[in-house]
């Protein structure tokens, strides 16, 4: 798994990308995304040499680009995808603690977060947070409503998601 | 019979626009009974387009009665020259695909849709649909139309919940005026 953040600019992705592909690795699932100012990276790559190599070769480009690079080894493997049968959304005035709470009311329904994205809308007066969890889980919708209704400042929908295969 | 194969992505003949069933005779039934045994041969396939297996005419299957969450349903259908006639309202929601194996993506539907299609022996049939319906027949036309449900992936952090809102005060807006 490797791993670069740092002050986003344009053309992070496409030069290291470029190295990864010129040096003969492979990239799999991948995750890029902004994050407060910051573009983070976190990508499966394989190839025939040692993580050193490829922190050898990785480490120029990442220096050029002011971004922090780790990389670590995982025994993961591509088409592992695990399906969501539910949806939550979380909505509130921002405040410490909103994920702490609402994935801990998740964790103790056996609820298995397979993606989590949080922003921060509103003003800097008025921070809102907003949060989307998919996951999945063998509790019925009633309670996982009910156990999330215990929070009473923020809106919670829980939502089934049934997918279409056609 | 025979169970037919799928293609499956890349194959460049998933995006050929397939045509007009003009004759209703035993051999489109016979297709048709193809495949509806390889849409049943299919796991949790709620639906199946002609094309998918290599057949080039305006034919659709789609049966979502045995949802494990029942939703509403006009049972088992064959829809041959399927026409969406009405759209309203969208909806997000995930899509997985028989031409696209261990891939699932959000993809905005319209919410209500009227469709006129024909029957196997050739009659017109109107229907009114929503929802999960409405968007097993909009996934399935489609694939008429050369398009799969990769063309109209939206971001997985795409999130709706301000529109609807907004959705749902205007349609009530609408009552109010047509009182």
């Amino acid at each position: 798994m490797l791993t670069l953040v740092g002050s986003d600019q344009p053309g992070i992705v496409a030069q290291i990308t470029h190295v990864v592909y010129h040096q003969g690795w492979a990239l799999g699932e991948t995750s890029m995304l902004r994050l407060g100012g910051n573009f983070t990276i976190m990508m499966m790559v394989a190839g025939a040499e040692s993580n050193e190599a490829l922190e050898k070769v990785m480490q120029p480009v990442a220096y050029r680009l002011h971004l922090h690079l780790h990389i670590d080894e995982i025994s993961g493997g591509l088409h592992q995808h695990a399906l969501p049968n539910y949806q939550v959304r979380v909505m509130g005035s921002d405040r410490v603690g909103i994920v702490a709470q609402v994935t801990g009311i998740l964790a103790e329904a056996d609820f298995n977060i397979l993606e989590l994205t949080s922003d921060v809308a509103g003003s800097a007066d008025e921070p809102v947070y907003i949060m989307t969890i998919q996951g999945h889980s063998v509790s019925e919708l009633e309670s996982i409503e009910k156990a999330l209704s215990t929070l009473d400042d923020v809106d919670v929908s829980v939502k089934p998601i049934e997918i279409l295969f056609g | 019979m025979a169970i037919r194969e799928i293609l499956k992505i890349p194959d460049e003949r998933l995006k050929r626009v397939s045509e007009a069933v003009e004759v209703f005779d035993n051999t489109l039934r016979a297709f048709i009974d193809e495949l509806e045994e390889t849409r049943l041969a299919s796991p949790g396939a709620i639906g199946i387009a002609a094309p998918q297996v290599g057949h080039f005419q305006r034919i659709i299957i789609v049966d979502v009665s045995n949802m494990r969450k029942p939703v509403e349903n006009h049972g088992h259908m064959i829809l041959v020259n399927p026409e969406i006639t009405h759209w309203d309202g969208f909806e997000l929601g995930r899509e997985g695909c028989l031409s696209v194996p261990d891939y699932t993506g959000n993809v905005i539907r319209a919410e209500d849709i009227h469709l006129t299609a024909q029957d196997q022996w050739g009659e017109t049939h109107e229907y009114e649909m929503t929802c999960f319906e409405a968007r097993a027949i909009q996934h399935e036309v489609d694939h008429l139309d050369g398009i799969t449900f990769l063309d109209r992936l939206v971001s997985r952090r795409t999130d709706l919940f301000q529109r609807k809102v907004y959705q749902k005060k205007s349609k009530k807006t609408e009552k109010i005026k047509s009182k």
